[in-house]
C-alpha cells in the first residue's frame, strides 16, 4: 500500500502520468516473476539502471 | 549522545555506509572490504554493523537511514529511455526490467527488510536524497569551507550526470545538470572499454596509460579531432552532447558501437590481458586531453554561476586525478578540494550529510583542517588481535614497544630496498591507502616500480605508482606547492630532478621508454614526468609522517612510495588476517601490523597455509 501511496505521489510530483499504462502492465509482469521465482541478474557491462 | 544519520549506497557498483552522529563523521567504510569482493555491489550489512559498533550506538538511536538515490526516478529514466530508442534496446529492455519489478522499485522494502535482518527497527524512517546532490553534500560539507562552488561528475545518476551547485553553509543549491545520455563518465567509460579495460574499475587504467600515447602526435591529434567532432559535441560551458549513433550503452549490453569506432579509428576494440599497442595509448591520450578540456570548461562554467573563488569535487570523474591536476594547474580558483571517496561509495557519506545539513537543517560548522579526519573513517583493530592470529599459527614475530623505534626500523628496512606492508589504525574510505593500509617501499630505486607490479601486485607492468610526500616538502619534488592529502591531484615533478629523455624516446617500445630513468625519484615519476602526489602531514597522520621523516633523516628525501595494500583484483585489506594473507602470497619482504613486524625470510614455511582460497579475478 505504501508502495502505491509513494509511486502515485512520484508520478504527480514528476507530472508523468503517461507512464502509468506502462508502469501497471509491467508490475502484472512483476507478478509473473515473483510467482514464477525467476532469476533477475542483468548481464550489462556497466549498470546504468 | 545526539540521534545519528546512517547513510547507505548500494546495488550498483560499491556499496557503502556512513554514519553522521551530531554532524560529526564517526564512520564510513565500504562494503567490499568485509566480503573481499571487489566493488562488491550487494547491500552493506556488514559496513553498517561497523558503523554501529564504530559510533557505540544501537539501531534506536537512528534518527533516519538515507539511500544516496532515489529509484522511482531511476525506473523512469529506464522506461523513458527504452520509449526513446524503441523498438531499439528490446533485448537491453528484456534483461534489465526483471531486475527493477523484481527489487530495485520496491527499493523501501528491501531497505527495510535487509535493516531489520540487522537490527534497524521498522520504524525508522527511510529517506531517499537525489544522486547528485548525494556527490554534491559529500565534496561541500566534509571541505573546510564556509561557501564554495560545486562540480559533480559521473556516469549517470537519476538523470543528472553532471552538475553545478553552489554550496553555502548548511545549504546547496544545484544551479545547473547535464543529462544522460550525455555523460562525460560514460565517454570515459567507453573508451576504458574500448581499449580493452572493465568499465568501473579500468578507467584509473586507462588514465595510468594515457601518458605512453606520444604528445602532439599527428595520430593523437587526428584521434582528438575524431571524438570532438564525430563522436561529441562540446559546448563552450562545458556541456556535451554524444553521438548516441556510436554508443550502446542506452540501449545494449556493451558501452561502444565496436563496428563504428573500428571504422572511425582505424583499431578494433582490445581484448583483456591482449598486449598494448601504441594506438591504444594514443587513444588514451586522446580521450584524456578531451576529458581534461571539458571539465576545465566545466570548471570555468562553476565559477561563472556562482562567483566563487574555491570549487569542491566529487563523483567517479573526480578521480581522475589528471583532469584535477589541470584544474589546480589553471589556477581558476584560490583552493580545490575534493572527496575522497568521490565515487558511488562516497555517496552514502554525503546522502547522511545531505539528511543532517538540509533535512535536519542543523548549523554547520566548518573544520579548518575538512571533517574527513584523512579519511581514516574505517576499523581499527587492537594488538590482541594481531596476537590472536600469531597465536594461532605460531608465527615469529618482533615487538616495538616503543614506536619511534619501530618507525627508524622500518626506514632503514625501506633504505636497503625491502618492500613493506605497513598496517595502522583506521582504514581508509574510499579507493586510495593513504598510510594506513599501504604497501611502501623506496621511491628512489629504479627496480621498485617493475618489482611492485610484476612481484607484489601482479598487476599489468604500465601502472605507475604515487609518491607520499612529506607536506613541507612537497615543493623540493612538484612544480607546485599543493596541498593533497588524499592522492587526487597529479602535478609535474620538479623539472630539476628530471633526467632529458634521449631524443627518440616516443618511438621506443613501451618497456624501454617506461624503464628510463627518468628523475632521481623514478620509481614514482611516471612515463611523462608527473605523479600523483599524496602529502602527508603531522595532524592527520603522524605515525605514517614519522616513517618518512625518519626516511629523510637516513636519506635527505621525504619522499616514498605509497601504494594500497592488495593485489590486483583484492579489496584493499581490512583486518590484520587480510594483510598477513597478503603478505605471505606476494614478495612483500617485512609487514608491520601496528607495533609487530613480521619478516618474510623467516615465515616461508607457512606459505602454503596462507595461499589456501587466495585467489582474486583480475579487475
Amino acid at each position: 500500500m505504501e508502495f502505491l501511496k509513494e509511486l502515485w505521489q512520484f508520478l504527480k510530483i514528476r507530472k508523468k502520468f503517461w507512464l502509468l499504462p506502462l508502469i501497471i502492465v509491467l508490475l502484472f509482469f512483476a507478478l509473473i516473476i515473483v510467482f514464477t521465482a525467476g532469476t533477475a541478474i542483468a548481464p550489462f557491462i556497466y549498470s546504468i539502471f | 549522545m545526539g540521534k545519528a544519520v546512517l547513510g547507505i549506497s548500494a546495488f550498483y557498483h560499491d556499496s557503502a555506509a556512513a554514519l553522521v552522529q551530531d554532524g560529526k563523521i564517526i564512520a564510513a567504510a565500504q562494503e567490499e572490504r568485509f566480503t573481499r569482493k571487489k566493488n562488491d555491489e550487494s547491500f552493506p550489512v556488514n559496513a553498517i554493523k561497523y558503523c554501529l559498533d564504530e559510533a557505540g550506538i544501537d539501531a534506536k538511536s537512528l534518527e533516519c537511514v538515507v539511500f544516496y538515490d532515489k529509484p522511482f526516478i531511476k525506473f523512469e529514466r529506464l522506461l523513458e529511455t527504452y520509449h526513446a530508442f524503441a523498438p531499439k534496446g528490446l533485448t537491453s529492455f528484456i534483461n534489465a526490467i526483471p531486475v527493477w519489478l523484481k527489487d530495485k522499485l520496491f527499493m523501501k522494502r528491501l531497505i527495510r527488510n535487509q535493516l531489520k535482518s540487522i537490527g534497524i527497527l521498522p520504524n525508522v524512517p527511510i529517506l531517499f536524497s537525489e544522486h547528485h546532490l548525494s556527490h554534491a553534500a559529500s565534496a561541500f560539507f566534509p571541505s573546510p569551507f564556509q561557501e564554495a562552488a560545486i562540480l559533480t561528475i559521473d556516469g549517470v545518476g537519476e538523470w543528472a550526470t553532471t552538475t553545478i551547485s553552489h554550496g553555502s553553509g548548511n545549504k546547496i543549491t544545484i544551479l545547473k545538470e547535464l543529462h544522460f545520455p550525455h555523460s562525460i563518465g560514460l565517454l570515459y567509460s567507453a573508451f576504458t572499454y574500448y581499449c580493452g579495460f572493465r568499465v568501473n574499475s579500468g578507467e584509473y587504467k586507462l588514465m595510468g596509460l594515457a601518458p605512453y600515447g606520444i604528445p602532439d602526435s599527428e595520430r593523437v591529434e587526428k584521434f582528438k579531432e575524431q571524438i570532438l567532432t564525430k563522436l561529441i559535441d562540446v559546448r563552450p560551458d562545458g556541456s556535451l552532447l554524444l553521438n548516441m549513433k556510436y554508443f550502446s550503452f542506452a540501449t545494449g549490453l556493451t558501452m561502444s558501437n565496436n563496428e563504428m569506432w573500428a571504422k572511425l579509428f582505424g583499431i578494433q576494440k582490445r581484448n583483456d590481458e591482449s598486449e598494448i599497442t601504441q594506438p591504444y595509448m594514443d587513444l588514451a591520450l586522446a580521450i584524456q586531453q578531451v576529458t581534461d578540456g571539458i571539465v576545465l570548461k566545466l570548471a570555468k562554467t562553476a565559477q561563472e554561476l556562482t562567483g566563487c573563488k574555491i570549487l569542491v569535487m566529487a563523483g567517479g570523474v573526480a578521480l581522475n586525478c589528471v583532469s584535477n591536476g589541470k584544474i589546480y594547474e589553471s589556477g581558476l580558483f584560490e583552493d580545490l578540494w575534493i572527496q575522497p571517496a568521490a565515487g558511488d561509495a562516497g555517496g552514502s557519506l554525503g546522502a547522511a550529510l545531505a539528511v543532517w545539513y538540509m533535512h535536519l537543517n542543523h548549523a554547520r560548522v566548518v573544520d579548518p583542517e575538512d571533517s574527513m579526519q584523512g579519511s581514516y573513517l574505517g576499523p581499527s583493530y587492537p594488538d590482541n588481535e594481531i596476537r590472536k592470529i600469531i597465536h594461532r599459527f605460531d608465527i615469529p614475530h618482533r615487538y616495538f614497544e616503543d614506536f619511534d623505534e619501530l618507525a627508524k626500523h622500518t626506514a632503514a628496512q625501506i633504505n636497503s630496498g625491502k618492500v613493506i606492508g605497513w598496517f595502522q589504525g583506521r582504514m581508509e574510505f574510499g579507493p586510495r591507502a593513504l598510510g594506513n593500509r599501504s604497501i611502501i617501499g623506496d621511491a628512489r630505486d629504479p627496480e621498485m616500480q617493475k618489482k611492485m607490479n610484476l612481484k607484489i601486485k601482479f598487476r599489468e607492468s604500465f601502472r605507475p605508482f604515487a609518491p607520499a610526500i612529506l607536506e613541507d616538502d612537497v615543493a623540493e619534488y612538484c612544480q607546485y606547492k599543493a596541498h593533497s592529502p588524499y592522492m587526487l591531484l597529479v602535478m609535474p615533478v620538479l623539472a630539476e630532478r628530471c633526467n632529458k629523455p634521449p631524443e627518440n624516446y616516443h618511438n621506443e617500445n613501451i618497456y624501454s621508454r617506461l624503464y628510463f630513468e627518468r628523475s632521481d625519484v623514478p620509481a614514482v615519476t611516471h612515463i611523462d614526468y608527473s605523479a600523483r602526489v599524496q602529502t602527508v602531514s603531522k595532524s592527520t597522520n603522524e605515525r605514517f609522517w614519522k616513517v618518512i621523516s625518519e626516511f629523510k633523516q637516513l636519506t635527505g628525501y621525504g619522499i616514498i612510495i605509497n601504494t594500497s595494500f592488495n593485489v590486483r583484483g583484492e579489496p584493499i585489506v581490512c583486518t590484520p588476517f587480510d594483510a598477513f594473507r597478503c603478505f605471505m602470497n606476494t614478495e612483500i619482504d617485512y609487514l608491520v601490523l601496528n607495533n609487530f613486524v613480521f619478516d618474510k625470510a623467516q615465515l616461508w614455511q607457512l606459505k602454503d597455509e596462507f595461499a589456501k582460497d587466495y585467489k582474486f579475478a583480475p579487475d
